[in-house]
């Protein structure tokens, strides 16, 4: 017996304030302006892809104290613009970043339910966490949350945003005009909630909206991460792309999950994927290396090793050999705002792999990055990209992919025009939508609602 | 710096009192299925519908259709009530609504003449992100957003986010001084958010974004703004993540029934609502609105100041407002009340009231509809053809922007270094 072919899933990232996003491109067009997320949301559309993603960042990125200027800055309110979103398309999934240090459950749990009911059923938050006191300058508490604390934090705050959506079931509005009934329930929406993080009760605002909640999206990569994912989230947004990484990473993952009775196809797993397009694999191998070089200047190279060294090397040049120096150990005084930094766990080591890479393979600093950071995930004609994406997710390293496109906001046309139609024709992506919701379109089964929420209530007490 | 800014203040107040923008201003205020509690039991009404996109994206391009300024957007961070401070735990009237600034983002791409101001209450909210909004709401509207700030005192909402305990006191009375050092914490809290507010859309200049190929630079940094604000309550460091909107500073408003709420409109806002009992009082109210921008050093600066007047129209042919009202009354339970003037009549008796008022100072009206879609469509034809025939209200929008069409010039911004560019 073979296996059924799995069903791939496809997202659209908004090009975001990193270089992956090409702005010196003749064709870049507005960062900021409503058309440009109007031109992705309705390519990806057009193209039946999952979901629209949105990044966020609370605090322009710094390095050497100043705000850097190299990639681009400034992008605008996630919840604002998935809701403008949800007026010019019909079925996409419209999916955001939201903070969980830097924000409170009672308004976040009204903007997404809200976006859900405005998008009938089409909303998605990827939850993060930060904890730094260079964000928190922006907000009311400051840096308040010890570092240790943050997924603890999450976690309370998801968990009281679920507890603040299931607080309506979905059947207390009846709006009988003859009788004059509004609500079956004087008191809807009647939460309570008293942690270490959150001491809140009263009544939530939204009634139920079509998904229940949003769908769940969770970014992190350590095992507390993971575990986090596997205990509530409904799709992960990982770093994992490659064959063996994304299979080793896929499999960690989908066997949490039976620790907290859920099933394999409970948590998707979708990694960023970047990709180059030509009509041969030869021409998409040239452009790749074209776009790469636009991609990391000179000046972005030494930025790039200064984040990792944690110290100034503007004396360096990239066309020259790693330093010699070691990085700064500790807390990192370079570089500000940018989640990649935190990821550098042991920067000592890192470097040491890298200037071994560049000797052994005689790359400059600038050809170095390029190959450790620029190098796109799919490169070659609509056939070739369609069989990779096709072999990943059949082979267990994905579910499917989250792709950037390097150009603003077209950089996804050509994906839709030319490498869609061959996925369809694989019978491995859609042809059409099926469903109307998120959840329908990423195989969720659907939360309980109405009398049925409140026997689940009363199962799990 | 000081020379600029005055001759900006002069162009600005010319402007408003130029033909250029509509004589009369006209918002109307979206609340629900309609202000009146048993509204949403109208044969015309959509209860079903209050928690869906259609319904507005509906009300608010009939409210385009009659080219009125803009419309406002109820919001708040607990459950309706009868009572004004407390909840009251009733079923027979509308409870649960959305986020206002989601639902005029939601609106904005399917409209394109009309102003967008949702509220939003500052009390428990973060000005960082509520600046965002409402920058990216102008982005969206390109150039139609603006911001009706609210506070509460109320302790059954502030224990929706336990950040704070705000005292169980009897909000009624304002004799008490307890309730009154409140109110002036509350609205003196406003002000530094809504400072924050205004100072992160000034935050970056007009022209930070260079794409410098030469220089490889995607933004010049000495163009963007730390704002460095520190209060009571916050302090904020900025730039905004969001580039500065396309009218510079969207339009701020507030509703006041008190000095101190007045001091705020004065301190702060671009428009400021009133309740005025009747022409004389709309008087006092402008006049102690005009002091209070003195005192707050913008004397120069353009203030409208708009009358809210809750309307029940007479329906051409059919029944009454007034006889509307009674039912809807008799349906509720009670003679529904309002902190604003409760007019029933003909669109041409509303005519005349709003320009025997207007002659006491005031610019325009923020009209509520008592029921929905009866009141709302009374104002977008009946009303406005007889402002149109009394050459007193614009016959298309004259401007793209909401700015624009209460008459504003776009600002210059507070950081940018006047003079050292084109």
């Amino acid at each position: 017996m073979t296996k059924p072919l799995k069903q791939i899933h496809l997202a659209a990232h908004f090009p975001g304030v990193n270089n992956t996003t090409v702005w010196s491109d003749p064709r870049s067009g507005s960062h900021i302006d409503f058309s440009s997320f109007a031109h992705l949301a309705r390519t990806a559309e057009g193209a039946k892809f999952d979901f629209l993603f949105l990044a966020e960042g609370l605090r322009l990125r710094e390095q050497n104290g100043l705000i850097y200027d190299l990639d681009v800055v400034g992008r605008p309110d996630t919840f604002t613009v998935l809701a403008a979103l949800a007026a010019v398309t019909d079925r996409l999934g419209l999916a955001g970043t939201i903070n969980s240090t830097f924000n409170e459950p009672y308004e976040v749990a009204r903007q997404f339910a809200s976006l859900d009911h405005l998008s009938a059923g089409r909303a998605a938050w990827n939850v993060v966490t930060s904890w730094d006191a260079f964000t928190g300058e922006n907000f009311r508490r400051g840096g308040f949350l010890p570092q240790d604390q943050r997924y603890s934090r999450a976690r309370a705050f998801l968990e009281t945003t679920w507890e603040l959506f299931d607080s309506w079931r979905g059947d207390e509005i009846v709006a009988d005009k003859e009788t004059g009934q509004f609500l079956t329930d004087p008191e809807p929406g009647t939460f309570e909630r008293a942690d270490q993080h959150f001491d809140i009760r009263g009544q939530f605002n939204v009634p139920r909206s079509p998904q229940g909640r949003p769908v769940i999206f969770q970014a992190g990569d350590s095992d507390e991460g993971r575990e986090f994912a596997a205990s509530s989230a409904d799709a992960i947004f990982s770093r994992h792309g490659t064959l063996e990484d994304g299979q080793a990473f896929y499999s960690d993952v989908k066997g949490r999950l039976a620790r907290y009775g859920r099933g394999r196809e409970e948590l998707l797993i979708l990694p960023a994927a970047t990709f180059v397009l030509a009509g041969t694999d030869d021409e998409a191998a040239e452009l790749a290396q074209e776009v790469r070089l636009q991609q990391v200047s000179g000046q972005t190279a030494i930025k790039f090793l200064e984040q990792l060294w944690n110290r100034d090397l503007s004396g360096y040049d990239p066309d020259g050999p790693l330093p010699d120096v070691d990085p700064v150990p500790g807390e990192n005084t370079v570089s500000r705002g940018r989640a990649s930094v935190r990821m550098h766990r042991d920067p000592v080591a890192i470097a040491a792999q890298w200037r071994a890479k560049a000797e052994a393979e005689n790359l400059s600093i600038r050809e170095l990055i390029i190959e450790v950071t620029g190098r796109q995930s799919f490169i070659g004609s609509p056939a070739t990209v369609a069989g990779q994406i096709n072999t990943l997710v059949q082979a267990d390293a994905s579910d499917g992919f989250i792709l950037v496109p390097h150009i603003t906001p077209g950089g996804l046309d050509e994906f839709a025009d030319t490498v869609v139609p061959i996925l369809q024709e694989r019978g491995v992506f859609r042809a059409d939508y099926e469903g109307t919701t998120l959840r329908e379109h990423l195989g969720l089964t659907p939360l309980p609602s109405g009398a049925a929420l409140s026997r689940a209530d009363r199962a799990a007490s | 710096m000081l020379l600029i800014s005055t001759a900006h203040r002069r162009s600005e107040r010319l402007e408003i009192m130029s033909a250029a923008s509509s004589p009369w201003h006209l918002a109307v205020a979206l609340d629900g299925a309609g202000w009146h509690p048993a509204a949403w039991r109208e044969p015309r009404a959509r209860p079903d519908e209050l928690f869906h996109a259609g319904y507005w994206v509906d009300l608010i391009q009939e409210a385009e259709r009659g080219l009125l300024d803009f419309v406002t957007i109820e919001d708040g961070l607990g459950l309706q009530s009868s009572r004004p401070f407390e909840r009251d735990g009733r079923t027979d009237q509308v409870r649960g609504r959305l986020d206002a600034v989601l639902i005029a983002a939601r609106v904005a791409p399917l409209t394109s003449g009309i102003g967008l101001v949702p509220t939003a209450v500052v009390t428990h909210t973060e000005p960082f992100h509520l600046s965002k909004a409402i920058a990216t709401l102008d982005y969206v509207s390109t150039g139609r957003a603006g911001l009706r700030v609210q506070v509460t005192a109320r302790p059954h909402e502030a224990a929706h986010f336990g950040r704070r305990t705000l005292p169980a006191l009897d909000l009624a009375d304002r004799s008490s001084q307890q309730v009154r050092d409140l109110v002036e914490e509350l609205f003196t809290e406003a002000g530094d958010y809504v400072e924050v507010v205004r100072r992160l859309w000034d935050s970056w200049d007009d022209d930070a974004e260079i794409r410098d190929a030469a220089t490889g630079r995607f933004i010049d940094r000495d163009r963007l703004h730390y704002i460095d604000f520190e209060g009571d309550h916050f302090s904020v460091r900025g730039p905004s993540i969001t580039p500065r909107p396309p009218q510079g500073q969207p339009i701020v408003s507030a509703l006041g029934h008190a000095s101190v709420p007045y001091r705020l409109i004065a301190r702060s806002a671009d428009v400021g609502f009133v309740t005025p009992r009747d022409a004389g009082h709309a008087a006092a109210i402008v006049a102690e609105i005009r002091d209070a921008q003195e005192a707050a050093g913008r004397g120069g600066d353009a203030v409208h100041v708009f009358a809210d007047l809750m309307v029940f129209l007479d329906e051409p042919g059919g029944e009454t407002g007034a006889e509307r009202k009674a039912r809807l009354d008799e349906l509720a339970g009670y003679p529904y009340a309002s902190d604003a003037t409760v007019f029933t009549g003909t669109a041409a008796a509303l005519a005349d009231l709003l320009q025997d008022w207007q002659a006491s100072g005031l610019s325009g009206f923020r009209l509520r509809p008592g029921a929905i879609p009866q009141d709302l469509h009374a104002i977008t034809s009946g009303l406005v053809a007889e402002l149109q025939r009394r050459a007193a209200f614009r016959h298309s929008y004259e401007s793209g922007t909401l700015r624009g069409l209460l008459g504003l010039s776009r600002p210059a911004n507070r950081y940018a270094m006047g003079g050292t560019r084109p």
